[in-house]
């Protein structure tokens, strides 16, 4: 490790750390529905909005209504998403003819299953591609069905959120809120000023904005090279803002024209990780005990640590079967050393690996470097990240619902040790509550397992509609445990609502885009409903007060459970599935075995 | 003021909320009481009954799969049996051992029904006819409620009632296993007696208040043996998280198997982990620990709070008492001694302080009562009056008596007195003498700082005023320190003005008070604090407090008490000691730590168990997974096999902790946590790994794999 890449790593998390309280005051007051420095501007939108939709602003919502809100603005935006994908041949803004007869050569169709994967992916907030947008989609498609859904998917699990931590709030209260304000207030107020500025600003940088079709050149060489084109840094803010991940070209954020420089990848950091943090701040406000909210804060930060302090350094040691070799694997001034392999030059270890480390704590899923070209345990971080539930900070809305999933299981099973039944920010925490708990914990390990281990064993016909390529595991790009850990990474990326793809995966056959499209929508709903559930039994509930016998959940102690807890019961879930994927690929590695891609997939275009 | 029976005195170091002799305590592992838990472990093997258990239930599923394939493998020889075999066995050692400790826990229930269902004899009763006084001899189990029965010296008292004539010693100690008599009678708090208990002397008359086979005995009966036995909330909350992960393990396992096809075909070497080893694996993850030891958990809290001479109706109230955030407490007999005590003589003008305090030691040598042994200590104290020997007196005591409501002595011509302010006042002016106009201030002083003013005279001559005051009990300020620290209000009850009150309530710490309290008012406080969120456990013997004792999460009645009171109530206790509230509450927090320790130290053993048994499994497949046996076991056979043994003797050995529960402190939740953590947290994910070192050094010396 270099001392100025630690330094980026630190930096990252004190900036942070300091945009935390101002977001969290400004998101509570709106959702409090209290009056923020953007009402002059906003709120008369926000009224015409209301009016236009039919929304009563002051009726509230029990969390089955709400939950039912929810599943219908979904279920809606997920047809619209599809039949656009579908028509997009004969829509505007299509300049590069996809879909249509004078398609390029080398475009990819989009089929049903194609277009179902992709619908429910945006509609998720999860953005897993098994497309790539500048050989398949339209422009309109990408603004009209994807862009869009940025941003609503965004909102609404910020809205969930919100919902969670009235249910804290609340006391003996029948609602939760309002799934029609809280989705429209988290849109106006919170996503299209942050977006707006975020795209500024990667505009600023480099990052490109236009409706031309994509250009082809000759390069110095005398090649010819095809410039892709479009609305980038539109879809580049909000897909950062809002946790999307979902890149308007293949490469993502290793893409110059998403990504221009180390200072819009410092900021794309920033900006995944933002509001996620201010809703612990938010927790903390709402539930009228900052120390709570700072706790999540530090649990997450803690957590966070320990992911980039085991990427970085795995990165940096590289390959010792190429140390063997006599190359120079140390950083020097003039070059990063270590493992470079998938990583942008203008970027560099330490920047990628922070990056892989955040989106996947995240549920964002934006990557700036190949994870599956990263060593075994530095690709194991975002692999296992994902795996404990994105809890880390998390994706807008997800990350707190899974952390405080969690402390409701870690007060659970600790809090009886003080000899009090469990109680957390004055809920009593009893069977109704454990029961949906533990309902989305074992529905997201199920999700996962065993889809992956369908996926590892399934036979289909070669060139069957399926899945062409045959059996399920020759869709993969390596062999060996590294293999798996690919069909691993999809599920959980998939089941995490992350979107982010370990890559090396073919994922656009039927089989993986039906599996894969299952596994978001039961990683999206069956986590978001139980934790709605949640909401409504703690809301009705009255407040027990805090005394001397109450478990302490504000200090250092709280978090180290925490913590433990979280670490404790995704290491025992999927320890097996990962000892034979990235953890015996560390140790083959270290023993001189290497497995090497099998094929060679068009990943760059 | 009923103070009826005397509280075996409290062995307290100040330390423990918990008393160490208890009236019905047992040995740990005593010999019928194991002979038949261990026979009830196989009773218990039934799927059905163990269905109940989700987590045995699958282990013994398990144990069944295995011992199919090893039953087949024998049949046909074509593979070595010898490691399934062994695993087989310890599969069904491991639901065996839960059972044991399920069994154990219930069979020390039944012994202490046993004992009390030897009351049970079938009496005779004498029912009495009409008023006519005719009496019928029939079997106390055709009585009916409302029957009234006649018991005389002797007699077994044939079912729960009222007296409603005549008074009488009654040996309770069936019930309560104390062996001093009591004193029941008509009227009143002391009113009530229990079927099964015997009269000792002189008769009562006695109204049936309950029909056969609902006796306060058969409840008793029937809650000790745990017939009734219901899951309290909190364990049903348990079951569901230890269900869930079992869940998730079955998951995690089952899908290993294709994860481990994938890597055999890729590795080209190995072979898919057999059903036997895949078994093992999910036995070891899933949380049998607590899985076995839950429901003995439960049944060991009621059994101890039995221990404590508290029958509590239901776990969900013993659940409840570590919940309580507000204490009740009445003023007398739990904050205070009951007994008043002297501490000042004040004489009427022109007399000496040592002539008043004189004449109240020579009317006080006779009384026994605790009033009038501490007006000697406080004459002895003051002003060095040694206790002179009665006989040498040659004097004529005066006991107290309701009508005169004095006592006193005449001796030598004098006729001292001492008592109630007016009746010493009405004595004075029969004998001649005068009353200062300022007297009766004094008194009204004394009763107004809560105090009780007992007036002295040595014939027509008024001397003065003792003033008796509320003593607080010894280590109370102390105790209640120690309540405070575990987050619990203490609120005194009484009925007295309040100032007085305030002034005990400052005296022995409590936090709150209320004073001249009424039951309505003591029904409204509680409601207040519940609609606040608080847990309020209260005591009560009187009809009046019935209302209160229903609405309080834990109401305990008094054994002394009526039965309204005790109807109401969801505990009993046997002493009818107030100050039980404490332990009760002490007993509660407990049951809920060690329910909590087991489950943290079953979920932390798991890390140990994959450490032992991945690599084991993927030996031959991937042989680089050896770095992960870190404990550096001998073959992947015994490395399973020992996580295996160690999974199913950690039952054993943590049986004697889920009966006895783990040590409790009274101290903040914060120093509870930690300790806890780091004892069953840390400490269980430690511990595993040299136990499984240690059996896996057995099991390969003794070549069993």
């Amino acid at each position: 490790m270099t001392a100025i890449g630690i330094l980026n790593i630190v930096v990252f998390l004190l900036v942070l750390l300091a945009l935390t309280k101002p977001l969290g005051v400004f998101m509570t007051k709106l959702f409090q529905g209290e009056r923020t420095f953007l009402h002059p501007v906003i709120r008369p939108i926000e009224k015409l909005t209301y009016r236009l939709c039919g929304i009563r602003e002051d009726t509230e919502q029990r969390w089955t209504q709400y939950a039912a809100s929810l599943i219908a603005f979904s279920l809606a935006s997920f047809l619209f998403a599809y039949i656009i994908q579908r028509l997009q041949g004969i829509l505007p803004f299509n300049p590069n003819h996809f879909s249509t007869a004078h398609a390029p050569s080398g475009a990819t169709p989009m089929t049903p299953d194609l277009a179902f994967n992709t619908a429910v992916s945006f509609v998720t907030n999860t953005n897993w591609q098994n497309y790539f947008g500048e050989t398949t989609l339209s422009y309109f498609v990408q603004m009209a069905a994807l862009t869009v859904q940025n941003f609503v998917s965004a909102a609404a699990g910020v809205a969930v959120s919100v919902a969670l931590i009235r249910g804290f709030a609340r006391r003996q209260a029948n609602s939760i809120g309002n799934f029609w304000v809280d989705l429209t207030r988290a849109t106006l107020y919170v996503f299209l000023p942050l977006s707006l500025l975020g795209a500024l600003f990667l505009c600023s940088q480099g990052a490109i904005q236009n409706f031309k079709a994509n250009t082809t050149v000759k390069t110095v060489e005398g090649a010819s090279q095809i410039i892709p084109q479009g609305p980038v840094a539109s879809q580049e803010s909000i897909k950062m803002v809002g946790t999307n991940g979902g890149g308007f070209f293949n490469a993502n954020s290793a893409h110059p024209f998403e990504n221009p420089t180390p200072l819009t990848n410092f900021v794309q950091m920033l900006m995944i990780f933002v509001i996620p943090a201010g809703l612990t701040y938010q927790f903390g406000r709402m539930v009228a005990d900052r120390r709570q909210g700072w706790a999540l804060f530090a649990a997450m930060s803690v957590l966070f640590l320990a992911g980039v302090f085991v990427c970085y350094p795995a990165e940096q040691a590289g390959n010792p079967q190429l140390t063997k070799l006599g190359l120079e694997t140390k950083a020097t001034s003039v070059q990063p050393g270590g493992n470079m392999e998938g990583k942008e030059v203008r970027f560099g270890i330490p920047a990628s690996s922070l990056f892989a480390t955040v989106t996947t704590d995240a549920s964002c899923g934006a990557i700036n470097g190949w994870h599956d070209s990263y060593t075994p345990i530095g690709g194991l971080v975002p692999l296992f990240n994902m795996q404990l539930g994105e809890v880390v900070f998390g994706g807008v809305g997800a990350g707190i619902k899974g952390m405080l999933l969690f402390a409701i299981l870690a007060v659970f099973i600790a809090g009886l040790m003080v000899g009090r039944t469990p109680e957390y920010i004055g809920k009593k925490i009893e069977q109704k509550e454990v029961k949906m708990a533990m309902l989305a914990l074992i529905l997201m390990a199920a999700n996962v397992l065993v889809f992956s281990g369908i996926s590892s064993v399934a036979n289909f016909k070669k060139n069957g509609y399926w899945n062409p390529p045959g059996p399920a595991a020759a869709n993969i790009n390596n062999d060996g445990p590294h293999g798996f850990t690919e069909i691993l990474y999809a599920y959980t990326s998939t089941n995490a609502n992350n979107g982010s793809a370990f890559a090396g995966l073919n994922g656009n056959t039927p089989w993986y885009n039906l599996t894969l499209g299952l596994a978001t929508l039961i990683g999206r709903f069956f986590f978001i409903i139980p934790m709605l559930a949640v909401a409504g039994a703690l809301a009705a509930k009255k407040k027990v007060p805090v005394t001397s016998g109450t478990l302490p959940t504000h200090g250092a102690l709280f978090v180290g459970l925490l913590i433990g807890t979280v670490v404790i019961v995704g290491a025992l879930t999927y320890f097996p599935a990962l000892s034979l994927g990235p953890i015996v690929e560390h140790f083959l590695m270290r023993e001189g075995k290497l497995f090497s891609s099998l094929f060679s997939l068009p990943i760059w275009s | 003021m009923a103070t009826a029976v005397a509280p075996p005195p409290v062995v307290n170091d100040g330390t423990e909320l918990l008393p160490k002799k208890l009236v019905r305590a047992r040995p740990l592992f005593d010999p019928p009481i194991l002979k038949r838990a261990i026979r009830e472990s196989f009773v218990k093997l039934n799927p059905v009954t163990l269905m109940s258990n989700p987590v045995m239930f699958v282990v013994e599923v398990g144990a069944a799969l295995t011992s199919v394939f090893v039953t087949r493998d024998a049949i046909t020889g074509e593979h070595p049996i010898g490691f399934t075999l062994q695993i087989t066995l310890w599969l069904w050692f491991t639901v065996l051992f839960a059972n044991f400790a399920e069994a154990m826990a219930e069979a020390r229930g039944k012994a202490q029904a046993d004992t009390l269902r030897k009351a049970k004899t079938e009496t005779m009763a004498k029912r009495l006819l009409n008023s006519g006084g005719k009496v019928e001899e029939l079997a106390a189990s055709r009585l009916r409620a409302g029957d009234i029965v006649l018991c005389e010296a002797g007699d077994n008292i044939p079912g729960d009632g009222e007296v409603i004539e005549g008074i009488a010693t009654v040996d309770e100690s069936v019930i309560t296993g104390e062996s001093a008599p009591v004193i029941r009678e008509s009227g009143g708090d002391r009113s009530a007696v229990t079927g099964g208990t015997k009269v000792l002397s002189d008769w009562i008359k006695i109204r049936i208040t309950s029909n056969p086979g609902e006796t306060f005995l058969d409840r008793m009966i029937a809650l000790v043996e745990g017939a009734e036995r219901q899951k309290t909330p909190n364990e049903i909350a348990l079951n569901i998280l230890i269900a869930g992960l079992t869940l998730i393990f079955l998951l995690a396992v089952v899908t290993l198997d294709p994860f481990a096809l994938y890597a055999v075909r890729s590795a080209g070497a190995g072979e898919v982990p057999s059903v036997a080893v895949l078994v093992s694996l999910l036995v070891c993850l899933i949380p049998t620990t607590i899985g076995g030891l839950l429901s003995a958990i439960g049944i060991a809290g009621m059994d101890r709070v039995m221990q404590h001479n508290v029958l509590a109706m239901s776990g969900k109230a013993v659940e409840a008492s570590g919940d309580v955030n507000t204490l009740l407490l009445d003023k007398t007999g739990t904050i205070t001694l009951g007994n008043r005590q002297a501490v000042e003589f004040i004489p009427v003008d022109g007399i000496e302080p040592a002539e008043l305090a004189d004449a109240a030691q020579l009317s006080s040598l006779a009384d026994e009562t605790p009033e009038g042994r501490s007006i000697v200590v406080l004459a002895k104290a003051q002003f060095n009056l040694r206790g002179r020997e009665v006989h040498d007196l040659d004097a004529h005591f005066i006991p107290f008596s309701a009508y005169t409501r004095m006592s006193g002595v005449d001796l030598d011509g004098r006729q001292l007195r001492k008592g109630a302010t007016e009746a010493i006042v009405r004595f004075v002016r029969e004998q001649g003498g005068s009353v200062p106009h300022n007297f009766m201030d004094v008194s009204d002083r004394i009763s107004r700082s809560g105090g009780t003013p007992l007036a002295v005279a040595d014939g027509g001559r008024l001397l003065g005023t003792i003033h008796l005051k509320d003593v607080v009990k010894g280590g109370m300020k102390e105790r209640l320190g120690q309540l405070r620290n575990m987050g619990i209000r203490s609120v005194m009850i009484t009925g007295d003005n309040p100032l007085t009150a305030a002034a005990i309530a400052a005296e022995a710490g409590v936090d709150d008070f209320l004073a001249q309290a009424t039951p309505e008012q003591k029904l409204q406080y509680i409601k207040r604090e519940q609609t606040e969120g608080r847990l309020v456990a209260m005591t009560g013997d009187g009809t009046n407090d019935a209302p209160a004792l229903a609405q309080a999460d834990v109401g305990v009645a008094m054994n002394t008490g009526t039965m309204a009171a005790k109807e109401a109530g969801n505990m009993v206790d046997l002493d009818s000691n107030p100050t039980k509230l404490i332990e009760v509450v002490a007993i509660g927090k407990q049951l809920l730590i060690t329910r909590g320790a087991l489950t943290t130290f079953s979920i932390a053993n798991d890390v140990a168990k994959y450490f032992a048994i991945i690599p084991a499994m993927f030996m031959a497949t991937y042989p680089a997974l050896g770095y992960l046996n870190i404990m550096h076991l001998h073959t992947p056979q015994s490395a399973v096999l020992s996580a295996v043994i160690f999974n199913a003797l950690i039952i054993i050995a943590l049986v004697p902790l889920a009966l006895r529960g783990v040590k409790y402190r009274p101290q903040a939740a914060e120093i509870m946590l930690r300790r806890n953590l780091l004892i069953y947290g840390i400490g269980g994910i430690i511990a595993p790994f040299p136990g499984i070192w240690l059996i896996d050094q057995i099991v390969h010396w003794l070549h069993l794999a």
